[in-house]
């Protein structure tokens, strides 16, 4: 195998991490925050990818498209955390489960209420649409590089919001200890909406990226919400440090893996059987790296509880 | 031997962070004896149970018990090979029955928790031996009762029934009396000072007149440290301990 | 009369019920509700065996589809093999397929039991949220494992053509099939609701509650809830060969996420831990789906409303609103 080919699935590997993250930071902030651990994250993720949709065909724009599923699945969100999802802080994870599964029930019927079951198409736009010459003469697509470099970004607006910022040391706090911050005045209901509020946003935003990239439709939220548990599985619960980690491992693990298994398999049996079963271990293996980390850190690569 | 101590706790050290909870610990529980472990709150004497029994790991230092070093059992092991505990905070299997929680150690004391069909109702290789458990400490009238419907005395007996169905070669009590009223705290020691005869006792206790009537010898722990060891008298005359623990006012 | 609880009364009054319901559905001359009946029987025994899992010991598994789906393929590959008259495999040893339900139910419960042995010894090391998203997670990676490999239809399934054999029995009949179902969803019962009461049974409830107790007293929680977990994936793995063996059809799909979702949901619409709680669900499943499915295409849209309806106002299921709370002993 070239190494231009190595290199150019090593950064889709990393485009697809990148993504990943954008859904687990939400998923694991919220599990940090509030203890809660929401099945329907990957309907925000699916809302966003219709509202960039449905506002990129009735305007033309990608651009107001990608501002469109940010606000739709941000309000989303906040209808979300405010009808249901209060509801169920001092539950248990059972409670949490169940009614989190009744939402995507509720949210991908609804969608396709209103969409119907055909998938919509998304173009990216066009001064993205082409490869771009990186060192060396190499090529890779523009768009793919957009996302990592985006998603880079929000990464490090995420980090500089819960460092630096006084919304980021509430929540901080309110990971801590929910009564301290209480007492400290802090309103913890809003404090709760505006935190579900980003993860259900940065899930609709990285919907409607990916939205490009493969086809917009119901259902799509899901495969991409399990391998986020996996990234938070690997990562350690409640850390977006672990989530970056996580994501970045399981999208290069998860692609390169797709794409080397096969060859290697190759080398001892012949192509069909070589693509078959290489084809079949590879969708395993980011599961055997989980397995893996679970043996050695059963908490995960960043532990919350030091 | 018969000198030969059933516990030995060799140089036992714990610390979270930067606090050092237990520090140095080395004592021992001899066959027929109370050992009483007093001390001011905080000074490591639930850490050093939690140690002893498995539910923390140590840093360093070793237990031997009846002969052999527990490191690496966890703490089902080590009930197994005959520690029998009981908790500073009650805990009970809530949404059972008194009777069914010592019914638990007599199937564990069985070795028979891996039977799939018979019903425990009824079934008098466990009911017997847990109602005379519950009997000894004089819960037997109220072995049907809802564990989450116990006072709280009663629980702290249910704890020693449910050790006492374990037939252990040692207990360690961890604060028996707290929460007992004055009746009860004195069933209580009678109750320990004739069990003794059948496992030596690891007591942690408040309650000093308790102590002071019960134990055959006392080691005081302070910041994790065993600062003193020996009879009652050599514990309520040494000055170190007035110092430290029992204060000016003792 | 035996003094017996509302409870113990609705149990019998479903238990009947399901017994005369062929004669039923017969007399009204709609065979059809006889697969009905079938699909209720076998997603009960589905369901049972999580109830074990999650209602007796508390271990919140959200990967019973591969225990369901894995049963699924055990006969699906077994009666592949049968039909084409080739061996699954030639070496070490010949291995050849078979039409026998007794043997593939045999081969259902070993394979799910070991799947669920080694997610298990996993996943058990961890609990809480963790535990949902790893069992989650290794269901899915049946699921995809299912889809990427062509030999046994990949994303397509496997259509096998004729139902499999039962000693003595006429399984083409719907009736004698419904009735195979019933016998083992009833054995199910039994099973579960005797395990509940002995000595094992004692000792996962107390590991749901306090393993810290358990553990004090003797009892390794972790061996407890794994061998409580493997025999909740055995139980499950049966209801997925017979659901293959009602459809005659196995995809992926029985492995999928939305399956584990299912499963579940049938345990808490019926009652959490409740000995029937399974078969409560199960119906009010079929039922809705049989009269909203066909009103209109978006049925589950209701199904999560009242789904969602349930958890967050009427906890303890149906049976909760129809006998009142459950009671402890």
């Amino acid at each position: 195998m070239s190494t231009t080919l190595l290199f150019e699935q090593l950064l889709n590997g990393l485009q697809y991490g990148v993504t990943l993250f954008l859904m687990a930071a939400g998923l694991t902030l919220v599990f940090g925050v509030m203890g809660l651990i929401n099945l329907a994250h990957g309907s925000l993720y699916m809302i966003g990818a219709f509202a960039c949709a449905a506002v990129a065909a009735a305007t033309g724009s990608f651009w107001l498209g990608l501002v469109a599923s940010i606000v739709a699945a941000g309000f989303a969100g906040v209808l979300i955390e405010m009808l249901v999802i209060r509801r169920l802080y001092d539950r248990d994870h059972l409670d949490q489960v169940l009614a989190t599964f009744a939402l995507i029930l509720i949210l991908s019927e609804g969608c396709r209420m209103v969409f119907g079951s055909f998938p919509l198409y998304l173009d990216t736009p066009d001064f993205l649409s082409g490869p771009v010459t990186l060192f060396g003469g190499f090529q890779y697509s523009a768009y793919r590089l957009a996302i990592i470099l985006v998603g880079g970004l929000v990464a490090l607006g995420l980090y500089l919001l819960i460092t630096k910022t006084r919304l980021g040391i509430r929540i901080r706090a309110g990971e801590a200890d929910r009564e301290m911050i209480a007492a400290l005045g802090v309103n913890i209901a809003t404090l709760y909406t505006i935190v579900f509020a980003i993860g259900a946003a940065l899930a609709g935003f990285a919907g409607a990226m990916m939205g490009a990239i493969q086809s917009v439709q119901v259902g799509m939220g899901e495969p991409v919400l399990i391998l986020a548990f996996v990234v938070i599985v690997i990562g350690g619960i409640g850390s977006i440090k672990g989530a970056l980690i996580g994501s970045i491992l399981v999208g290069v693990v998860d692609t390169l893996g797709r794409v080397t298994l096969p060859g290697f398999f190759n080398l001892f049996m012949d192509t069909a059987a070589a693509n078959s079963v290489g084809a079949a271990l590879s969708s395993m293996s980011i599961y055997v790296l989980m397995a893996i980390i679970l043996i050695f850190k059963p908490e995960g690569l960043v532990s919350n509880n030091a | 031997m018969t000198d030969q101590p059933i516990l030995q706790i060799q140089n036992l050290n714990k610390s979270f962070g930067a606090l050092t909870a237990t520090d140095d610990v080395t004592l021992d529980l001899k066959k027929g004896e109370i050992h009483a472990l007093i001390g001011p709150n905080g000074a490591g004497k639930s850490t050093l149970i939690k140690q002893i029994c498995g539910q923390l790991s140590s840093d360093s230092g070793k237990v031997i018990f009846n002969g052999r070093d527990l490191a690496g059992m966890d703490m089902a092991e080590r009930a197994k090979a005959g520690l029998g505990r009981t908790f500073q905070v009650s805990s009970l299997v809530m949404e059972f029955s008194a009777l069914r929680n010592v019914m638990l150690a007599v199937q564990s004391k069985l070795g028979t928790s891996y039977r799939f069909f018979k019903n425990v109702r009824g079934d008098k290789s466990l009911t017997e031996p847990a109602m005379a458990a519950l009997k000894r400490v004089n819960l037997e009238e109220r072995a049907d009762v809802m564990t989450a419907e116990l006072s709280h005395g009663e629980r702290r007996q249910l704890e020693i029934a449910m050790a006492l169905a374990l037939d252990p070669k040692a207990f360690l009590l961890d604060e028996p009396m707290a929460g007992m009223g004055p009746e009860g705290s004195k069933k209580l020691i009678g109750f320990l000072d004739d069990l003794r005869h059948e496992a030596p006792i690891l007591l942690i206790e408040h309650d000093m007149d308790a102590v002071f009537s019960l134990a055959d010898r006392i080691s005081v722990l302070v910041y994790g440290r065993v600062i003193a060891t020996g009879s009652v008298d050599d514990i309520r005359n040494n000055p170190a301990v007035r110092e430290a623990y029992l204060g000016s006012a003792a | 009369m035996p003094n017996l609880s509302r409870e113990t009364y609705l149990n019998i009054f479903i238990s009947l019920g399901l017994l005369v319901f062929p004669f039923i559905a017969t007399a009204m001359d709609e065979p059809f509700y006889i697969t009905l009946a079938t699909r209720v029987a076998i997603l009960s025994l589905a369901a049972v065996g999580l109830n074990l899992a999650l209602g007796t010991g508390g271990l919140v598994s959200f990967g019973h589809a591969a225990f369901f789906g894995i049963g699924g393929y055990a006969m699906g590959i077994l009666a592949s093999h049968a039909q084409t008259y080739t061996p699954i495999f030639t070496w070490p040893f010949v291995i050849e397929g078979t039409n026998q339900m007794l043997i593939i139910w045999l081969v259902a419960i070993v394979m799910s039991g070991i799947a669920a042995l080694f997610i298990g010894l996993l996943s058990l090391r961890t609990s809480g949220v963790y535990f949902i998203m790893i069992t989650l997670a290794f269901a899915q990676m049946i699921y995809y494992f299912m889809i990427s490999w062509p030999t046994y239809g990949g994303e397509d399934g496997l259509s096998i053509y004729v139902r499999n054999q039962f000693p003595g029995v006429n399984t083409l009949d719907p009736s004698s099939f419904f009735y195979i179902c019933l016998v083992l969803m009833f054995a199910g019962l039994g099973l579960s609701a005797m395990i509940k009461n002995s000595r094992f049974g004692a000792a996962l409830q107390a590991a749901r509650q306090n393993e810290e107790r358990l553990a004090a007293t003797g009892i390794r929680p972790f061996n407890i809830k794994l061998t409580a977990f493997v025999i909740s994936g055995m139980i499950t793995g049966l209801a997925g060969a017979l659901m293959a063996d009602l459809n005659r059809f196995i995809s992926p799909s029985m492995l999928s996420w939305h399956m584990s979702g299912e499963i579940m949901v049938l345990v808490i619409l019926g009652g959490v831990g409740r000995l029937y709680g399974p078969v409560v669900g199960a119906l009010i499943y079929i039922i809705f789906e049989f009269i909203f499915g066909g009103l209109t295409d978006y049925w589950q849209f209701y199904l999560g409303l009242i789904l969602l309806g349930v958890v967050l106002f009427a906890r303890g299921g149906a049976i909760g609103l129809l006998a009142g709370k459950a009671r402890h002993d």
